[in-house]
């Protein structure tokens, strides 16, 4: 599937919810069953730190696409995380760099993404399309 | 206090009528800033919509006007701390610039290489990045005073940091993350002994306690405005005389100027020295106002309210289970900070906000503090004037929905 049709999953999937708990209850759900990250890879080097929460993050490219692996120590930055992997992975460097996830607006999690917030979500974005550019210039080469 | 006396209270502060995410805000932030009353909002619009001039400039009629608005808040706020001269009080735009003033005025004349500075482990970063940059540049020594579990500062061990070399001691009055009120009186006393000055900062102290600078005899005392219900962007320091006297000043420019020629400027005299460039007039005002507000409202009635509704959170805290409390020391004002076994404090402050409670999480910008708890953040409820037992039972049952969600 492509980035746009996963948000558009993810936007019906969020839109069963008419009670902001239910919401949140999804997602704390989703950030139970992310895949965790290997205690090997959380170290200083995959580390984003935002003063709220911690943020992990690492990625390989696999046959053309890129797979991410991120994880948090809070569980609702752990979840809004999912979303993204879901949206993110697997993905070829271009689309992710070109990614405008516009998702999180619509299914009404975008506070989650505000540099105000420090969870480092924002700069875990920031991180996954740094990957996807690095990945595409190794490509090119 | 009466029933009557806090709902007039709590009809004076109008960011309390409104709802976050469909409920009725409940503020329990009030360590990072406390709501304003309606008069400190009128007496800015006021200044700003008649007066608006530029103070100990113009021969004008309006300016004469802010000239004495503006000295006449000087001379409130010296009452209100009981400093022995009007000319003692800067104003600043916070306690961060007051201390970061202290910091670069008091090491330009008084510390070299070698010399020691002493602050504490329960420091806000404005009282540590500061006095850091100072050992940095002049190749001085900080040295930390610890604590206790419960979170009281170890007063031994301070007395035994102490050498020839130490030329300031600089603290916190309470701890804005565990709510502790430091033992700053026998600080003094002991620092006093060995003649070392001392710098108390009072962000969180000046709204819950009476802060008598003579009675203290602290050397400087630095709070902000909006954390007593005053506006942002404004803020005092306090300094004895002798000291600012003998403190070079702190940023240059007009209004702090005796003589200027393109040889040499002398400097104005106290407190004008400190006070370059045009200063925020409007908050001076509506600082006063609000020190007024609170006089008229009742200094003891306040801070024993508090200390009520402190001592009702607690109790009620108590009776959870998971719940873990950091700062348990008797002597505590306004703030507790605590955390839920098996939830991070960024989910539960997420879902109190969902709950219409507006509380703070995180490292509460007093990193080695929470480094040296051996945890990485707390979520912190923090108590004023207005809030209620009420409030504080619908803040307890809705810790359980979060301890439920998470479970």
């Amino acid at each position: 599937m492509t980035i746009e049709e996963i948000e558009n999953q993810l936007v019906e999937e969020f839109g069963l919810f008419d009670d902001w708990m239910d919401k949140y209850n999804y997602l704390i759900e989703m950030g139970k069953s992310l895949p965790v990250i290997d205690e090997k890879l959380k170290t200083d080097r995959y580390l984003i730190s935002g003063c709220q929460s911690k943020v992990w993050v690492s990625a390989e490219m696999k046959d053309g696409k890129v797979i991410f692996k991120a994880d948090s120590d809070a569980i609702i930055t752990k979840g809004v995380i999912s979303l993204l992997i879901r949206v993110l992975s697997n993905q070829t460097p271009d689309d992710i760099i070109n990614a405008n996830l516009s998702f999180l607006d619509k299914i009404g999690l975008k506070e989650h993404l505000s540099p105000t917030r420090s969870n480092g979500l924002t700069s875990m974005i920031k991180q996954m399309k740094l990957y996807a550019l690095a990945f595409k210039a190794k490509m090119s080469k | 206090m009466k029933e009557s006396t806090l709902n007039k209270i709590r009809s004076d502060f109008p960011a309390l009528n409104q709802k976050i995410n469909g409920r009725p805000l409940i503020y329990f932030d009030n360590a990072a800033t406390t709501l304003k009353p309606e008069v400190v909002t009128d007496s800015i619009a006021t200044y700003y919509n008649s007066i608006n001039s530029n103070v100990h400039r113009g021969v004008h009629f309006l300016s004469q006007e802010a000239t004495d608005a503006f000295e006449n808040a000087r001379i409130s706020i010296q009452k209100f701390i009981n400093a022995s001269h009007s000319h003692e009080i800067i104003f600043t735009k916070g306690t961060t610039e007051s201390i970061n003033l202290i910091a670069y005025s008091f090491s330009k004349n008084f510390i070299k290489e070698g010399d020691e500075i002493i602050i504490s482990v329960m420091e806000h970063h404005a009282n540590i990045v500061p006095w850091q940059m100072v050992c940095e540049e002049k190749g001085a020594k900080l040295k930390i005073i610890p604590m206790d579990d419960a979170g009281n500062l170890i007063i031994e061990d301070f007395e035994n940091l102490i050498t020839e070399k130490t030329k300031i001691v600089s603290v916190s009055h309470i701890s804005n993350v565990l709510g502790i009120v430091n033992p700053v009186k026998k600080i003094i006393e002991i620092s006093h002994k060995y003649n070392i000055p001392v710098m108390v900062d009072g962000a969180q102290g000046i709204v819950h306690k009476k802060i008598d600078v003579a009675e203290l005899d602290c050397d400087f005392y630095c709070f902000s405005g909006h954390k007593i219900y005053g506006p942002m962007g404004v803020g005092v320091l306090y300094g004895k005389e002798k000291w600012l006297e003998k403190m070079p000043p702190y940023q240059t420019g007009g209004e702090m100027i005796k003589n200027v020629t393109f040889k040499k400027t002398t400097f104005n005299e106290l407190p004008f020295k400190f006070e370059a460039g045009t200063p925020n007039v409007g908050g001076v005002i509506g600082l006063q106002a609000a020190l007024n507000y609170l006089s008229a409202t009742g200094l003891d009635i306040i801070y024993d309210y508090e200390e009520e509704l402190l001592k009702y959170a607690i109790e009620k805290l108590s009776l959870i289970d998971g719940l873990q409390s950091y700062g348990t020391a008797s002597n505590k004002s306004g703030v507790i900070s605590f955390l839920l076994d098996g939830i991070h404090q960024y989910d539960a402050g997420t879902i109190l906000d969902k709950l219409g409670i507006a509380v703070r999480t995180g490292n509460h910008c007093a990193q080695p503090l929470i480094d040296s708890i051996g945890i990485s953040g707390t979520i912190r409820a923090s108590f004023a004037m207005y809030n209620t037992k009420d409030e504080i039972d619908k803040f307890a049952e809705a810790i359980l929905t979060v301890q439920e969600m998470f479970g």
